[in-house]
């Protein structure tokens, strides 16, 4: 369980954090969402106590953390680029915060080499990070920040300097671990789809504030404001409002409430078809449909279809009210 | 064609300027034989600025090498006011005359000196020739570590630090490992400038044959007195034990380079 209470940190004039209260359940995976510079690896910072809040408390595991230095909080912390120490082995890497406990070297080994089994890099012992990947540096990264079986295991943009294909297998992978490991689990990413595969909770910032808490469905079904509508996921505006391109409802004839519009383009993209529209006052619009559904409207450029958009969306968009709410 | 003539040049400027000169003390020690040389280098003030040398250099280089550092582990990780003050006043040996340093040394530890009164004889013994050296040997370390701290950044410490490492930990453990070439160059360095100082020392050492002697004074005051054989045979061990660094330096440059 890690709770922040009102942290608020400064880096000279800029408000990194602003009176920010968020709370992580134990044994879940949360992850903080927002573009670059909205607070989310500052945050995950000051609950590893690699920053100092300017206001503003932090609990770990019950226990009041704020002035507890980063080596007394017990918290697992991977970093974006790895942070491997390049001159040791893959075994004294993993071992390192258990020999800086004083563990009986047997213990130690049995430990490391387990979770060396666990992250898939047995075998990789006397190696050095120099001769791993970056996706097995990393999961070496993650093997030994698990070693200090910590309350809480905090990961920063842990995938973003890996190859997409790398990245997917690894969210997979985490998230499997997770399921096993089941430690308290901080993801910090600017990626929405990362964080609603691997999470099962989200933190969405901006500029420093707490935008939205919620589970990824929830979040995404009930966005609180137009701003984590738009970050969370495609949106298209209609006569101002943001619809889902998906929600867009198109058919080759007239209906109740629908308007003709002009298909400009379809782009087929496998199973999705995205296609993008002109309506009559000249205002562009893109939906989205499946394959199957674009089939049997049988679209082409210059076709004019009707664009119904969906009933009036749940009371969700545009609500505040809903920021700094608990997770879960 | 241009290519050529450029290297002959830069060979040609290399080997005029320093190669000869460096061959002909060399030459000109051992032209009387190896018999002449061991002799001139065995005398008692021989053996003495020998050893005088070495001592001065044991104590004025790991005291350096500590304070350096520290001061690149101030100037790359610190937050503090005053810091590009400091980075400038690590720079001031390089500037400062070394015959400069040894004036100032005597105005502040002489006779009528700020703490010339304290009873601790400074000038014109072992201490001053210390205290001289430590002064134009000391940004070496710092200015070699330094950048190496910089380039590896702070996130393996930060991570040593979140696995449960205090300060002296992470620095024994992860920071000096990583900085160890760069260390290791800093003080090859140091240990080159510390041996072959000159100026400073001669200002505050007296030159009391068998005492305060160093060997770059013992060449000196064997060329004054016209005993030419003797200062080439004190020359060409300077220029030995200088050989002998500049070998070290190579051979540790690579292995900085591989390493990194």
């Amino acid at each position: 369980m890690i709770q922040v209470h009102n942290v608020t940190k400064r880096f000279g004039d800029f408000v990194a954090l602003d009176d920010v209260s968020i709370d992580v359940p134990d044994g879940s995976l949360t992850a903080l969402l927002g573009p670059s510079g909205s607070g989310k690896s500052t945050l995950l910072r000051v609950i590893a106590g690699l920053e100092q809040p300017d206001h503003g408390e932090v609990e770990v595991g019950g226990e009041a953390a704020t002035h507890l230095p980063a080596q007394k909080r017990d918290v697992g912390f991977v970093f974006q680029h790895y942070a491997a120490f390049k001159h040791m082995t893959v075994r004294d890497n993993v071992a390192f915060g258990l020999t800086i406990r004083k563990r009986p070297k047997d213990h130690v080994k049995s430990k490391v080499d387990e979770l060396l089994e666990l992250v898939g890099l047995a075998g990789f012992q006397n190696r050095y990070p120099a001769q791993l990947s970056g996706g097995q540096r990393q999961r070496m990264a993650l093997a030994r920040a698990l070693a200090i079986e910590p309350r809480v295991l905090l990961l920063d943009e842990p995938f973003g300097a890996l190859d997409a294909n790398v990245r997917a297998d690894l969210r997979a992978w985490l998230r499997r671990l997770h399921d096993e490991v089941h430690v308290t689990t901080v993801l910090v990413t600017h990626d929405q789809e990362e964080a609603m595969e691997v999470a099962g909770n989200l933190v969405v910032l901006r500029d420093g504030r707490v935008e939205q808490t919620g589970s990824p469905r929830d979040v995404y079904d009930h966005p609180a404001n137009d701003f984590v509508m738009g970050f969370i996921g495609p949106v298209s505006r209609l006569d101002g409002a943001l619809v889902r391109p998906h929600d867009l409802l198109l058919s080759d004839e007239p209906v109740d409430g629908a308007e003709e519009a002009m298909v400009a383009r379809v782009v087929h993209l496998g199973f999705e078809v995205r296609v993008e529209l002109v309506r009559t006052g000249g205002e562009e619009v893109v939906a989205q449909l499946t394959k199957a559904e674009a089939d049997t409207l049988e679209l082409r450029d210059g076709a004019i279809v009707w664009l119904r958009s969906p009933l009036p969306r749940d009371p969700g968009v545009g609500v505040v009210g809903k920021t700094r709410d608990a997770v879960g | 064609m241009a290519r050529l003539t450029l290297r002959v040049v830069a060979l040609g400027y290399l080997g005029a300027l320093l190669v000869v000169p460096v061959a002909v003390v060399f030459y000109r020690t051992f032209e009387n034989g190896l018999g002449a040389v061991w002799d001139s280098v065995t005398t008692p003030a021989a053996i003495s600025a020998f050893w005088l040398t070495l001592e001065v250099a044991l104590i004025a280089v790991p005291l350096n090498a500590i304070f350096g550092v520290l001061a690149a582990l101030a100037l790359v990780r610190g937050r503090f006011p005053g810091k590009r003050l400091f980075d400038a006043l690590i720079d001031l040996p390089f500037a400062v005359s070394p015959i400069v340093v040894g004036l100032a040394l005597l105005l502040v530890w002489g006779v009528d000196g700020w703490f010339g009164g304290l009873g601790v004889q400074v000038i014109f013994s072992v201490p001053g020739i210390v205290l001289a050296t430590i002064f134009v040997s000391l940004p070496f370390v710092a200015r070699e570590v330094a950048p190496v701290l910089r380039e590896i950044g702070d996130e393996q410490e930060q991570a040593a630090a979140t696995l449960g490492a205090n300060g002296w930990q992470t620095f024994r453990r992860v920071t000096l490992p990583a900085i160890r070439w760069g260390l290791v160059y800093g003080v090859v360095l140091a240990t080159a400038r510390a041996i072959g100082e000159f100026g400073a020392v001669s200002v505050v050492s007296g030159k009391i044959a068998g005492e305060t002697e160093t060997l770059t004074l013992l060449v000196e005051k064997r060329f004054q007195n016209f005993d030419l054989a003797g200062a080439y045979a004190a020359s060409a061990l300077l220029a030995a034990i200088a050989l002998v660094t500049l070998a070290a330096m190579t051979i540790l440059n690579r292995r900085r380079e591989e390493s990194t």
